[in-house]
């Protein structure tokens, strides 16, 4: 009962979040990059959220920066399942050669502090919010490719799958007509906490300088000059944190809640 | 035993080699070179080519790979561009500062997140139990970097009890709080999972007093998944570490890492990579030898 | 004369025993009783509430569920009256379970001689050395070659016949008056299924044990009991005599099992 509640709380600040995100344009009282204070302002009715630095309005940034670190949270967790699943199923239905050489490499991105990787590549190549997006996709699907691996390990020898090998199915259609679909949920939920782990590592790469760039705003950029100003305009720091707070919640409310639901282990 | 932990010693091998390949090429491979940054652009072509002949910058980038391969077994990483110093120096100087942070976050995690979770589990649903949940996902859901600049705002602007830099309790808070969050949900979750077991209700139809059954038999079946989990769990005590210590100005490996991102020096990156990512397979190897402690399944598997 | 009088009155008098779990009423006023030294089959289909009842007996059911009304009287105590430490040391003492999953009962971080010593020690105040020996003791009991060696093995070492032997060793370490059954031999194959319940046979008459025998195959009943309680959808339908039940059964339902069983005999 509770955990429904919770469900359809983090649902409702996701749809709330990607809407103001989208209508970003329409809502911003100012532009992500409109000088409008001399100075950095404190909260007030005018500006919602204060003024920066720079003086640009927080509120109006924030809107702006929503979109950068949804986008870059979900375009991350799909290349990530992408990669996973394509890996993972090839290790999971082939087994043998495949399977050991593909788990070796899992092992290996594994053992990586993947945070210094990225940062590592982030700053190898010029970063911006593309890269961005890659990087952190191709640093952290093998969760998902363990994930559907096992499952493919579990379903490959159920009857129904010998039926459709019986038959003369394709691998390649046995794979994906009839094996995938299984994995799903647990992909799904796999994926809406990827999303939580991407917009995570955005936040801390862009807070280090190594993502997203200014003047595009993103949530975590937003933090990355507020330890300067601590003392004199603390709300600097608080509000894009809360922001990724709430989000990240939200995400891990409802991929708990998916996994409840469709009883996932993990 | 003996020869399954030598097995496992040698499969680290193989291991190593393929994170130090990934590693290398990847910085090797990028566009840009490191030499713009540490040369005067304006020096003459002569003086530059010296300089990259002297990093080995003008090989092929696999006999590059084959030079560092063979002098990072020797335990020789070369030199940082930066300041000159051997690789396996600077990584010296920092290593302990860095465990002074890491060794002590580890244990006081350990320490509360096994009671904490335990009596979740137990009282299941309870005030404890949602709070307990509640504080947990909310530290999930914070990136660790806000929530050390959280505590120094908290902490040093406001309380005034510590200074914001170079003072070793708020990154190890910090350090503490993020690893603690998602250890206690995994805790919580692993008993949860062990007290719905036939045994545990085997064991009270014994008559065992609820405490045994708890603390004896229930634990230590969760522990075997929360062993396996901590050696998982380590390369984000790393990651961590790269962060916190940026912010907290705190003078250990990680910060010489951002450090030496920012600065392509690519000796001590290559050097830190391969250091952390050691300390990691190794705690892994450990984790795994725990794991065999505390299931006998596996032990006896084995042999 | 006093021995006479306890044969005589009940060990075990259970009266209008209800248990609820959110939304089921999983057993609704059941009542019946056992004297010293009896057998008591409780028949019924999957889901009947069998276990259920044997639970709660135990005062093992687990929260959400609740025993709602009724009193368990053993030993001239009402049960459910007993306080939580009390309950600890009538369970496995006085009143000991056996479960339907061998595979699933014991724990497997434990070797089998500390399972059974630990309950020794608890309740009998034996130090660990004389514990074990108990242990031992009762592995050979439940014919256990080489008892004093497997002692050190671990659960997984164990085949499913011989695991639910170390049940049977388990509850019967602290010499308990009452045992019950729930389904004990419905996880293993048929052989090992004869052995087991030969086993608990000869055990009931060394020990002197009452016991409750719960099973959904009437061939075991017929085969281990004297008392039968047909129980559907949480009541109890029918009761009495094995033999009176199944040559007379009463209500349409035992007729029904009975001839489930029937057909399955025949095939
Ligand atoms: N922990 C529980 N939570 C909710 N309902 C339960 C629980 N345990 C049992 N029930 C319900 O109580 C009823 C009786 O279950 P019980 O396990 O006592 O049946 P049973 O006769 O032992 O069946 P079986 O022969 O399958 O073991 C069933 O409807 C079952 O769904
Ligand atoms: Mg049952």
């Amino acid at each position: 009962m509770g955990k429904n509640k919770l469900v359809i709380f983090g649902l409702t600040v996701l749809a709330i979040f990607v809407l103001l995100a989208a209508a970003a344009p329409l809502l911003a009282p100012y532009g992500p990059d409109e000088i409008v204070a001399s100075q950095t302002l404190p909260p007030s009715f005018s500006h919602f959220f204060g003024t920066d630095d720079l003086g640009r309005d927080l509120f109006s940034r924030a809107l702006f920066g929503a979109r950068v670190s949804l986008s870059v949270g979900l375009v991350a967790v799909l290349i990530s399942i992408v990669i996973g699943t394509l890996f993972g199923s090839l290790a999971g239905y082939y087994g043998g050669f495949f399977d050991s050489v593909i788990m070796r490499f899992v092992d290996v991105m594994l053992a990586f502090p993947s945070i210094f990787l990225i940062l590592a590549i982030q700053a190898m190549l010029t970063p911006n919010i593309y890269n961005v997006m890659v990087v952190i996709g191709l640093t952290s699907w093998m969760g998902v490719a363990r994930l559907v691996r096992g499952e493919f390990l579990r379903i490959r020898e159920l009857q129904y799958v010998e039926a459709a090998r019986a038959i003369g199915c394709s691998d390649r259609r046995i794979i994906f007509r009839h094996i995938l679909p299984n994995a799903q949920a647990p992909i799904i939920v796999a994926g809406t906490l990827g999303m939580a782990g991407a917009i995570l590592t955005e936040s801390a790469l862009s807070f280090l300088g190594l993502g997203v760039q200014p003047p595009m705003a993103s949530w975590g950029n937003m933090l990355m000059d507020s330890q300067a100003y601590m003392f004199d305009a603390p709300w600097l720091a608080i509000i894009p944190g809360l922001l990724i707070l709430v989000t990240v919640l939200s995400l891990y409310f409802v991929g708990e809640g998916i996994r409840e639901k469709l009883d996932v282990r993990q | 035993m003996r020869k399954y932990f030598i097995k496992r010693l040698l499969q680290l091998i193989p291991l190593l080699i393929g994170i130090s390949l990934i590693s290398f090429f990847v910085m090797h491979l990028a566009p840009g070179d490191p030499t713009a940054l540490f040369i005067d652009p304006n020096v003459r072509p002569e003086e530059l080519a010296r300089v990259r002949a002297n990093w080995g910058l003008d090989q092929p980038v696999y006999i590059q790979y084959f030079l560092w391969l063979k002098n990072a077994c020797l335990l020789d990483f070369g030199q940082s561009y930066t300041t000159g110093q051997p690789v396996i120096y600077e990584i010296a100087q920092r290593l302990p500062v860095t465990l002074l942070l890491m060794v002590p976050a580890f244990l006081i995690t350990l320490l509360i997140t096994i009671p904490v979770g335990v009596i979740s589990a137990v009282r299941k649903g309870s005030w404890f139990d949602n709070t307990v949940t509640f504080l947990s996902f909310t530290g999930m859901a914070m990136p660790t970097f806000w929530l050390g600049l959280m505590l120094m705002l908290l902490f040093s602007v406001k309380l005034h009890w510590f200074p914001a830099v170079g003072n070793l309790i708020l990154p190890l808070l910090t350090m503490t709080l993020g690893n603690l969050a998602g250890l206690t949900r995994y805790q919580r979750s692993a008993m949860l999972e062990v007290l719905g077991q036939d045994f545990i209700r085997a064991a009270r139809a014994k008559g065992l007093p609820e405490r045994v059954v708890i603390f004896k038999h229930a634990l230590r079946n969760a522990l075997i998944p929360i062993v396996t989990i901590l050696g998982l769990s380590l390369p984000d005590l790393f990651g961590g570490a790269f962060i916190i210590e940026t912010i907290f100005a705190w003078p250990g490996m990680g910060r010489l890492g951002v450090q030496s991102i920012f600065q392509r020096d690519y000796p001590v990156i290559m050097g830190i990579v391969m250091f952390s990512a050691l300390l990691i397979v190794i705690a892994n190897l450990l984790a795994d030898l725990g794991y065999s402690l505390v299931d006998p399944r596996i032990r006896y598997g084995k042999e | 004369m006093l021995d006479n009088n306890l044969k005589n009155s009940p060990q075990l008098i259970v009266g209008n025993l209800s248990v609820v779990y959110p939304g089921v009423k999983a057993v609704a006023n059941v009542s019946f009783s056992l004297a010293k030294g009896a057998t008591l089959g409780i028949a019924g289909e999957s889901g009947s509430g069998k276990s259920t009842i044997a639970l709660a007996l135990m005062k093992l059911i687990a929260p959400p569920g609740r025993i709602t009304s009724g009193e368990i009287i053993f030993d001239g105590k009402n049960l459910l009256k007993l306080s939580d430490a009390e309950m600890v040391r009538v369970r496995g003492a006085k009143i000991s379970m056996i479960f339907q999953d061998p595979f699933t009962s014991l724990n497997p971080v434990f070797t089998v001689g500390e399972q059974i010593a630990e309950a020794v020690r608890l309740h009998q105040g034996l130090g660990r050395a004389a514990a074990w020996a108990a242990a031992v003791k009762r592995l050979e009991a439940v014919h256990i070659k080489e008892a004093e060696r497997r002692a050190h093995d671990y659960p997984h070492q164990f085949s499913g016949g011989m695991r639910q032997r170390v049940m049977i060793a388990m509850a019967l370490a602290c010499r308990p008056q009452l045992l019950i059954a729930d389904e004990p031999t419905t996880a293993l194959d048929t052989t090992i299924q004869l052995e087991i319940i030969q086993l608990l046979k000869e055990v009931q008459a060394e020990f002197n044990l009452s016991v409750i025998f719960i099973t959904h195959n009437f061939g075991i009943v017929k085969a281990f009991c004297r008392d039968v309680l047909v129980i559907n959808k949480g009541s109890v339908v029918e009761t009495g005599p094995v033999a009176a039940v199944l040559s007379r059964p009463q209500s349409s339902y035992t007729r029904k099992l009975l001839d489930a069983l029937r057909i399955i005999n025949r095939e």
